[in-house]
Formats: structure tokens, sequence, C-alpha cells
């Protein structure tokens, strides 16, 4: 049988403080920043920067066709794209800061910013 | 022509903790059998023997058991200087140097459970640091630290439980002619 009266008090103040910082830094890592704009990308350059507070649908012209981006609930999706696989369609709705919809065929994609940015760059 | 053979003078000591070395080396091929889910989250059990052998021995023999184990076991499994051997090896080390500052934490309180915790996360914070320094340098590793905290947290309690509850329940061994 396992005894574990022979626990010290000071270990069981470490295992403490371990399941305080792995909780801490749980949830610092895993839940981004607040997200307060969109950042709408076409060909490479910014075509839009809109905030999210306001719900709105915005077309993005590109060399496949329109891209259709919707911005509801400080929530981003892209609601329609002419790309052949619509990897960016299923991906559904982003809502955290740093988080990324790519539509590579059609050169489109929302990003959204906000709060501290998770990465510096992202390349593609 | 005659046969030349080269002896090394052993000390009883040297002895003792080949011989340590080779129950944690046999605990590491041990975990190698068990699946893993994520690469680097394995249960450490080699752990408990560094933990034994610094309780009963000190720090001196306890980096000597670990660092053989480390490169042994490297050996053993063909990953000697590939990546896989300086995680090893990183996670070793902050272990070792966590453990030579938390020994010196009053024992009333602090007892076995204690050291392996806090050597659990020095050992994943050393891997962590080769992996975005030298394999992977990109922000993203960062979303696997809660998984590798976690598992630091879980195998390090367990790992001390079991160290603990060994050195409770059998007798230290005399120490060897040699040592104090």
């Amino acid at each position: 049988m396992l005894a574990l009266r022979h626990i010290k008090p000071g270990d069981y103040l470490i295992l403490s403080g371990g399941i305080a910082f792995t909780l801490w830094i749980s949830v610092a890592i895993w839940s981004g920043g607040i997200a307060d704009t969109a950042l709408i990308r076409s060909g490479g350059k910014v075509f839009k920067e809109v905030p999210l507070s306001r719900d709105q649908e915005i077309e993005v012209p590109g060399p496949l066709g329109t891209t259709v981006i919707t911005i509801e609930k400080l929530r981003a999706r892209i609601s329609s794209d002419p790309s052949p696989r619509q990897y960016c369609v299923r991906q559904g709705w982003i809502q955290q800061a740093g988080e990324i919809a790519i539509c590579l065929p059609n050169e489109v994609s929302v990003e959204l910013t906000g709060g501290a940015k998770k990465y510096d760059s992202l390349n593609y | 022509m005659t046969a030349s053979t080269i002896k090394l003078a052993t000390t009883a000591e040297d002895h003792h903790i080949a011989k340590m070395a080779a129950v944690a080396l046999g605990l590491t091929v041990l975990e190698n059998a068990i699946p893993t889910p994520l690469p680097g989250v394995k249960p450490g059990l080699a752990n408990i023997v560094t933990l034994i052998v610094l309780a009963r021995y000190g720090w001196r023999a306890a980096a000597w058991v670990s660092l053989l184990r480390v490169v042994a076991g490297s050996l053993l499994f063909g990953n000697f200087l590939a990546p896989g051997f300086f995680l090893s090896l990183s996670g070793a080390v902050c272990s070792l140097a966590v453990l030579a500052l938390s020994m010196h934490l009053p024992q009333r309180f602090f007892g076995a459970v204690t050291h392996s915790i806090l050597a659990a996360f020095a050992h994943i914070a050393g891997q962590m640091a080769v992996v975005y320094l030298w394999l992977i340098p990109h922000a993203g590793i960062a979303y696997l630290i809660p998984i590798f905290a976690t598992a630091a947290l879980v195998f390090g309690t367990v790992n001390g439980i079991i160290a603990m509850q060994f050195m409770n329940t059998s007798p230290q061994p005399p120490l060897p002619p040699g040592e104090g």
C-alpha cells in the first residue's frame, strides 16, 4: 500500500505551486489576446483594415474572382471564395488575435490583430 | 606478440556509481518501449534513480549517474550526438543545476517529491530552450509548453512519490568504502 504520509509539507507547497504555474502558463499561452481589427490582404498587399466592432461584409477581388469576408460579433470569417478546395471557408469563424484565414488560390487572407500579436510575421 | 591490457584503476565508488547508472539505463530502455502521444512526453523513470542517489550519496554521485545514463543511453539507442541526445543532455544538465539548489532546502519540510517536481520543470525548460534556439526557432512551439508543463507536473510528482516510497521501505545500503 502506498503510504502518502511521508510527503512533507513543503512537497505539497511545491506541488500546489507547480499546479498553479501549469494552469497559469496554459491560460497565458492558449488564450490569445482579444482581437479588435481585421487585416485583409489581397495579392500580398494590405487591401483594407477594418475594426471588428462593426458588422459588415467585405468583397475582396482576387485573380480567381471575389472573396467575401463577413465580420460579425467581433469575429470574422470568409463566407465565400472561388478557391477549388474551400479550405479558408471551411475554417469558419476566427476570433483571437493572431488567427488567420488564408485563401491561397485567390491570394486573399484575413488576419485578426489587436492586443499583443502572437507572431512578428507570417510568410506564405 | 604479447597481449597488452590497459587496466584503469577504479575505486569502489566508481563501481557503485556504475551500478546505479546501469539501473537507470535499464529504466530508460524500459521506458522507450512505452508509446507516447507526443515526442518528449515520457515518464522519465530513470530520474527516480537520480533522486535516490541524490538523497543518499549526494549531488556529485547523482550528476555522474544522470550524465552516464544520458551518454550510455544514447549509445544504446544510436542517437549519440544526434538532436535527441542534446535534448536529453540539456534536460539532465538543467535538472542537475536545479537539484544542486533545491537539495539545500530544509530537509524537514522538503522531500523527494519537491526535488522531483522542480527537476522535471527544469528538464522541460532545458529541452524547450534547445528546441527553440537550435531545432525549431519558431514561436509556434510555445503552444506545446502547457502540454510539457502538465507532463512534468504529473510525472515529476509520480516519480518523486516512487523515490520517496523506495527510500522509506528499503534500508540504506552501507556506503562503499572511500566515500563520505
